[in-house]
C-alpha cells in the first residue's frame, strides 16, 4: 500500500521547485546583462566594463568620446543583439511547442531562407522606387510573412498534422535556398557580394528607429504569447489531451504561427539571417527550468538574448580590430553547442 | 444524461459507427466493449465532438451536436473530460503540474495553494501522491496513466469519457482507479463511458454494457442481464463459459476459439454455472 504524500510536503516542494526556476531565470539575466556590457565595451577602441557602465549611467567623469561610442555607435548595436536574440528565442520556443518538434524553428522551416530571398530579390531587381534601406527589410519581411502564410494555410488543413507542416517547411526552405543560389548565379560579382553580406546577419544595421520597431513588436508578441502560456504548456502534451483540457487546438496553433512570423520577420528584415539561436535557445530553456511556459518563454527570450549578445562579443573578439557577421558566429557556436547539448546527460526538471 | 439518437460517424472516408442510439444515466458507469477496430474508440470520440458527424444527434443535457449543428467545440467540450488511449507525455512537466492543467480555463500565472491542494487530493486519490514532484517523462506508461486519469478528475467534468483507462495497469491498479471512477460517477452523478477489453472488469464494475461489433451496437444493458455466451460469440467469434460471482456478476471464461472448438465442447445453456 503505498502511503499518501502530506499535501504540505509535496506543495513545498513545488514552491521550493519555483524559487529554483526563478532563481535559474534571475542568472541567466545576471549573464544577460554582464554580456551586454562586455558587447558595449568591446570593439576597435576597447573600453572598460565600469567606462561602459559610467556613460551608460551618466554617473562619474567620462570623455565625451566614450560617451559617443557607447551611445551612439555601440548602444543600438548590443540592444539589437538583445531584443533580436529575444524574438528568435520565443519564436524558436513556440515553433517546437506547437509543432511538437525539437527541431522546428523559424531557420528551419524556411522563413529566414525566404527572408534572405525577398532581400536579394530585392537588391537585384530594385526596390520599386523606394529607398534599400527601406526596400530590403520590407522584401525580407514580405517574403518571410508569404512563408509563414504557407505553413498557416498548411495548419489550417484539417487532414495536416505537424510532421506534414514540417516537411512543408522543409519543403521551404530548399526552394527558397534554391531561389537565392539562383539569384547570386544570375548577378553580378558585386551585388552578390552586397547579397551575402546580408545573409551573414549583421548587428551593424541597427539604427534607433529599427531597434525601436523590433523592440515594440517583440514585447507586445511575447506578451500575447505568455497570455496563452497554460494552453500551450497542455498541447506539449499532445493534441488531443490539449484538446480534452478545452484547448482549440488549430485555432491556437494558427495565432502562435502568426505571432512567431511577425516577431522573427521584423527581426531577420533588420539583421539579416542569424540560424541556430531559434533552435537552440528553447533547448537552454527546456533543460534548466521545464516547459512550464511561464518559465520556459522568459527562459527562451534570455537564453535568446544572451546567445546573441556573446556571439556579438565573439564577433569581435576572434581578430581585434576586425568585425566578424555574428550570423558566421551564431552558427559555428551553435553547432558544437547543439551537439553537446544532445549527448548530455538530462537534467530533471 | 446523454442521449445518443441514430448516430453515424465517418472517420478516413469510411462510416465507423452506423446508427448508434441510446440513453446513458447519470450516477452511472456505462462500458463500451468489442472487439478492435469495430468503432469503440470512433463513437467516444464523436461525443466529445472531435470527428464530424454523418447523421443523427448527440445531446448532453440542453446541447446538441450533430451532422449540420455543430456547437461551439469550447462550449460543448465545457463540462466533458476525456482521457485518450495514448498515454504519451514526453515534456518536461511534473506529475503535479501535469495534474494542475486539469484546471486550464481556470488557472492564473500564479498557481494558488488551494489548486495545488486540489491536484495533490487527485494524485492522491489515484495512489500516485509521491509522484508530484517526478518529470511526467521518466515514468512508466501505468503511472502516467494513473497521472492522466489524475488530471481528468481534476477537471471536475459532468461527463468522463474515458478510453481504455486501464490498459497499461496492474490488476492492483486497474482495480484502484476503477473504484475511484465508481465513487466519484456515483457521488457527483457523472456520466462516465469508459472503454473496456477486459469483459470480467467491465461485468464487475460497469451499470450498463454497450456491445459494439461492425460499428453498429448489438446490445445494451446491465451485464447481469445481457451476458451471454451467444453474445460474446456473436461479438468476438469466440466460445466462453459465463458464470457468476457471489455478487451475482458475471464472469466470463474462453474456452475456445470457434473455428478450433470440436462439437463436444460447444457450450450449451447447462454450461452456465455459478462460481464456488
Amino acid at each position: 500500500m503505498t502511503i499518501p504524500t502530506s499535501n504540505a510536503e509535496a506543495i513545498g516542494a513545488h514552491r521550493a521547485r519555483e524559487r529554483r526556476r526563478w532563481r535559474t531565470v534571475l542568472i541567466f539575466l545576471a549573464l544577460m546583462a554582464a554580456s551586454f556590457v562586455l558587447d558595449i565595451a568591446t570593439g576597435p577602441s576597447m573600453l572598460s566594463p565600469a567606462e561602459v557602465l559610467r556613460s551608460l549611467t551618466g554617473l562619474g567623469e567620462r570623455a565625451p568620446m566614450t560617451d559617443s561610442i557607447v551611445r551612439s555607435l555601440r548602444l543600438p548595436m548590443a540592444l539589437m543583439a538583445l531584443v533580436v536574440g529575444a524574438a528568435l528565442g520565443a519564436g524558436g520556443a513556440q515553433m517546437q511547442t506547437i509543432l511538437n518538434n525539437p527541431m522546428a524553428s523559424p531557420y528551419t522551416l524556411g522563413m529566414a531562407a525566404a527572408a534572405g530571398f525577398g532581400a536579394a530579390l530585392v537588391l537585384a531587381v530594385g526596390g520599386l522606387g523606394l529607398s534599400a534601406m527601406i526596400a530590403v527589410p520590407l522584401g525580407a519581411f514580405v517574403f518571410s510573412m508569404l512563408a509563414a502564410f504557407f505553413l498557416f494555410m498548411l495548419a489550417s488543413m484539417r487532414r495536416m498534422n505537424t510532421e506534414t507542416i514540417i516537411l512543408g517547411g522543409i519543403a521551404l526552405l530548399f526552394l527558397f535556398q534554391s531561389l537565392l543560389s539562383l539569384i547570386q548565379f544570375l548577378s553580378s560579382p558585386e551585388l552578390s557580394q552586397q547579397i551575402l553580406f546580408w545573409l551573414f546577419g549583421s548587428l551593424t544595421k541597427a539604427t534607433w528607429p529599427t531597434l525601436t520597431l523590433t523592440t515594440v513588436v517583440t514585447l507586445v508578441c511575447c506578451i500575447v504569447l505568455m497570455a496563452d502560456s497554460w494552453k500551450l504548456a497542455a498541447l506539449r502534451m499532445g493534441e488531443m489531451r490539449a484538446a480534452s483540457l478545452g484547448v482549440n487546438v488549430r485555432f491556437l496553433r494558427m495565432k502562435v504561427l502568426v505571432i512567431v512570423a511577425i516577431m522573427t520577420a521584423t527581426a531577420t528584415s533588420f539583421v539579416g539571417v542569424i540560424g541556430f539561436i531559434g533552435l537552440v535557445a528553447p533547448h537552454i530553456a527546456r533543460m534548466t527550468v521545464g516547459e512550464d511556459q511561464r518559465y520556459f518563454l522568459p527562459m527562451s527570450v534570455i537564453s535568446g538574448a544572451l546567445m546573441l549578445s556573446a556571439a556579438s562579443v565573439l564577433s569581435k573578439s576572434i581578430i581585434p580590430g576586425a568585425l566578424f557577421p555574428v550570423g558566421i558566429v551564431t552558427a559555428i557556436v551553435g553547432v558544437p553547442f547543439l551537439l553537446w547539448l544532445i549527448f548530455a546527460p538530462r537534467r530533471r526538471t | 444524461m446523454i442521449e445518443i439518437e441514430n448516430l453515424s460517424v465517418k472517420r478516413g472516408g469510411q462510416t465507423i459507427v452506423r446508427g448508434v442510439g441510446t440513453r446513458l444515466e447519470g450516477g452511472k458507469i456505462h462500458a463500451i466493449i468489442g472487439p478492435n477496430g469495430t468503432g469503440k474508440t470512433t463513437l467516444l470520440r464523436a461525443i466529445f465532438g472531435d470527428l464530424p458527424i454523418e447523421q443523427g444527434v448527440v445531446r448532453i443535457g440542453n446541447k446538441t451536436i450533430s451532422a449540420t449543428g455543430r456547437r461551439k467545440l469550447s462550449d460543448w467540450r465545457e463540462h466533458i473530460a476525456y482521457m485518450p488511449q495514448d498515454t504519451g507525455a514526453d515534456v518536461a512537466l511534473t506529475v503535479l503540474e501535469v495534474v494542475v492543467l486539469g484546471r486550464l480555463g481556470k488557472l492564473s500565472l500564479h498557481i494558488d495553494d488551494e489548486t495545488l491542494e486540489m491536484a495533490m487530493d487527485r494524485l492522491n486519490q489515484a495512489g500516485i501522491g509521491h509522484l508530484a514532484g517526478r518529470d511526467i517523462a521518466s515514468l512508466s506508461g501505468g503511472q502516467r496513466q494513473m497521472a492522466l486519469f489524475a488530471q481528468v478528475l481534476m477537471r471536475q467534468p459532468k461527463v468522463m469519457l474515458l478510453d481504455e483507462p486501464v490498459s497499461a495497469l496492474d490488476l492492483k491498479h486497474q482495480v484502484s482507479l476503477l473504484d475511484v471512477v465508481r465513487r466519484e460517477t456515483r457521488a457527483n452523478g457523472w456520466v462516465t463511458l469508459v472503454v473496456l477489453h477486459d469483459l470480467n472488469l467491465a461485468c464487475q464494475y460497469a451499470d450498463n454494457l454497450l456491445v459494439i461489433a461492425d460499428g453498429t451496437l448489438q446490445a445494451s444493458g446491465p451485464p447481469k442481464e445481457i451476458m451471454t455466451p451467444d453474445l460474446v460469440n456473436r461479438t468476438y467469434g469466440i466460445h466462453v463459459e459465463v458464470l457468476h460471482d457471489r455478487r451475482g456478476n458475471p464472469v466470463v471464461q474462453p474456452v475456445g476459439n470457434i473455428h478450433e472448438i470440436s462439437s463436444e465442447d460447444q457450450i450449451s445453456p447447462a454450461n452456465e454455472g455459478m462460481l464456488a
